[in-house]
């Protein structure tokens, strides 16, 4: 093998992993809320909302940390407003998700326009560095992946162990589970089931917060209409996939992050429309969903 | 005369509260309200805003054609959601079976030829509702394959056919030329525009045509009790020997056929070839005038009508002020989520009339 080939091998796997961030955040957001029986079909407007805020929030204070910060107060902010109507107001939860969807949409172009006169992107805003690691820079494959390190990696890394705690090593991982299999029987347990629900909703706001906010701060330093464009219901795919299980999200987000990165590379070679190419994420979407397990996906409800 | 008046309202009062028409409108002015204060909020003129919708909407004769014209695919957009929904079948892949149907019959207008004008415009009618009928087919058994639900599998699909389509274009229907589109569709396949040089053509009247077709199928037709039977509790229906499985797709069939001839009336009336993005987001429009509609075709037309106005509206908004024209989209928004929760309009309505009746008390 020569270098170049290895350069290559490196910078997909490099962009495998730009990928697999944002995606596998949405991926154990949707865990959160699907384990308590609700399906967050908001993903996508928090993770957009979020992503605008923390721009904004580095573009006022000159902070990317307080730009995040700001990303996922306005991100929690959104995920509570989902929860409010589905939970208390009994809203079909897809429609209150295509709704709130809309709705940020719709609220950060207009704030675009408001802040920055712009139609399409705000200012380049001061993002959050990434951590370098200079003595295993000139290692081939290794050093094109693990050189650079983004912080919300780590953070990614450091959840999802603890997530595993929480869902499968805790009363509460235990409780959250029997609510969202029956919320009859967990209500005769004396679990406050809207409180349970309403709890597991802010955590998976600050998940799919934290996947938004990296899309913008940290990928770009910078905010575009539709940045999320899809990632939170790819997220969701991923996680229903993953069987609703940290280390099924893991090998799910990694799956489609190689998945995607393949796809740019391949574009414009030899021949196969770039189209094609640009669909495989979404066939494999559905074939991923075709053979996966469905017990604990809870899609099939009608609450839907 | 008084008497007469009073009698009247006695009588329509029924109809309108009962049709659910007060709930939507009521969720309507609520959205305005709360549109005009995220506007307020943003450093932006609501009243200024609105009277530049309004102007753009139905300001002139011409701008009224636009919206009408622009109602026209909405219309079909929204008749497609709503006999899905009857049949307990939320189809959100409207806006990929609308590009489908836009495609097929830009291709059959115009690589069919020799044919009289009343044989053409039909048989592209027909291959596009085919396309699209199919496409909601296919979603119907994927979802009974893959027991996942039907809004993963139609959003996904969405996203399959918009690149599918696509692909078809640039490499088996391409137009010579610079602009990626397919090559102009024949005379014959042309519906006659009502107004010269606006949106608005003969397609308003098949969209009207599909209107009473779904009223007469709801309210005359066994299939359609069956469908809303299915709809409402599905194992209640097979129960009562309702083959359910069948009835859904038959169902689904239509709202596909329904949705792509939308898109046939945009390629063969408006623009007269196909060409990307030319119906993006029309789909998404008809989930909103279905639930808004509330299951009435009569309802869709009229909701359609709004979406128009506020689609020709918004790009007035977009010319003339420095509100950006997305932001009908936060208005369609608000509509969908005060529509769907009709326990948010009812908690309002009890909090504004407590304070008002605690106010008088104080008084």
């Amino acid at each position: 093998m020569d270098a170049q080939m290895l350069d290559n091998i490196g910078s997909l796997l490099a962009s495998t992993v730009n990928i697999f961030i944002p995606i596998t955040f949405a991926a154990i957001a949707s865990c959160f809320s699907a384990r308590t029986g609700i399906i967050n079909m908001a993903l996508d407007g928090i993770m957009l909302v979020s992503a605008f805020f923390a721009v904004y929030g580095s573009y006022l204070t000159g902070n990317a940390w307080f730009g995040l910060g700001l990303g996922i107060v306005a991100g929690v902010a959104i995920a509570l407003f989902f929860s409010v109507i589905t939970i208390k107001f009994r809203c079909s939860q897809a429609l209150a998700g295509l709704g709130i969807n809309m709705l940020a949409k719709g609220l950060t172009i207009v704030l675009l326009q408001a802040i920055w006169n712009a139609k399409g992107k705000s200012a380049i805003v001061e993002g959050i560095d990434v951590i370098r690691f200079d003595a295993i820079a000139g290692v081939p494959i290794l050093g094109s992946i693990f050189a650079q390190i983004p912080p919300l990696l780590i953070v990614l890394v450091a959840s999802l162990a603890l997530v595993q705690v929480v869902f499968f090593r805790t009363v509460f991982g235990l409780r959250m589970h029997v609510t969202g299999e029956n919320p009859v029987a967990a209500r005769s347990l004396g679990i406050k089931v809207e409180r349970m629900q309403y709890v597991c909703m802010i955590i998976s706001g600050v998940f799919a917060s934290l996947g938004g906010a990296y899309l913008s701060i940290c990928d770009v330093s910078i905010f575009s209409r539709d940045m999320v464009a899809g990632r939170g219901f790819i997220g969701m795919a991923v996680a229903i996939f993953g069987a609703n299980q940290p280390v099924g999200c893991i090998l799910g987000g990694l799956l489609f992050g190689f998945a995607q990165s393949l796809q740019y590379r391949l574009q414009g070679g030899a021949g196969i429309p770039t189209q094609l190419v640009q669909m495989m994420p979404y066939v494999l979407t559905l074939v991923a969903l075709a053979f996966s397990k469905k017990d604990t996906s809870g899609l099939t409800e009608s609450r839907l | 005369m008084k008497d007469l008046f009073t009698r009247a309202w006695k009588k329509s009062k029924g109809f309108i509260l009962q049709s659910g028409a007060l709930f939507s409108i009521a969720a309507f002015v609520f959205s305005l309200i709360v549109s005009a204060a995220i506007m307020l909020l943003s450093g932006f003129d609501p009243l200024q805003g609105y009277s530049a919708l309004l102007s753009g909407a139905f300001g002139s004769w011409d701008n009224v054609a636009t919206t009408l014209g622009t109602a026209t695919p909405l219309i079909f957009a929204g008749l497609s959601v709503s006999i899905g929904k009857r049949a307990g079948f939320f189809n959100i892949g409207v806006e990929g079976q609308l590009l489908s149907g836009a495609l097929a019959a830009a291709v059959a207008g115009a690589y069919l030829k020799g044919l009289p004008a009343f044989i053409h415009i039909p048989l592209c009618f027909a291959i596009a509702w085919i396309v699209g009928g199919l496409i909601g087919v296919l979603s119907v058994k994927l979802k009974q394959f893959m027991k996942v639900s039907e809004l993963i599998i139609t959003v996904m699909l969405n996203y399959v056919i918009t690149y599918l389509v696509d692909i078809l274009v640039s490499e088996f229907f391409l137009n010579p030329g610079y602009v990626v589109r397919t090559p102009d569709i024949q005379a014959s396949a042309a519906l006659a525009p009502l107004v010269p040089l606006s949106r608005l053509n003969t397609g308003i009247f098949v969209a009207l045509a599909g209107t009473v077709l779904l009223y007469w199928i709801y309210r005359r037709t066994r299939f359609g009790y069956e469908i809303l039977a299915v709809g409402l509790n599905r194992r209640a229906a097979e129960t009562g020997g309702i083959a359910v499985n069948t009835k859904v797709s038959i169902a689904m069939f239509i709202s596909g056929g329904l949705a792509a001839m939308g898109g046939a009336v945009e390629s063969m009336g408006v623009h007269g070839y196909y060409i990307a993005n030319m119906v993006s987001g029309y789909g998404y429009d008809g989930l909103t005038i279905a639930i808004m509609g509330g299951g009435n075709p009569i309802g869709c037309v009229m909701a359609s009508v709004i979406f128009g106005a506020l689609r020709a509206g918004s790009s007035n908004m977009n010319r003339t002020t420095n509100i950006p024209g997305e932001f009908i989209t936060i208005l369609q928004a608000l509509v969908i989520l005060f529509v769907s929760a009709p326990l948010l309009i009812r908690y309002f309505k009890d909090k504004l009339t407590r304070t008002k009746s605690s106010g008088s008390e104080a008084a």
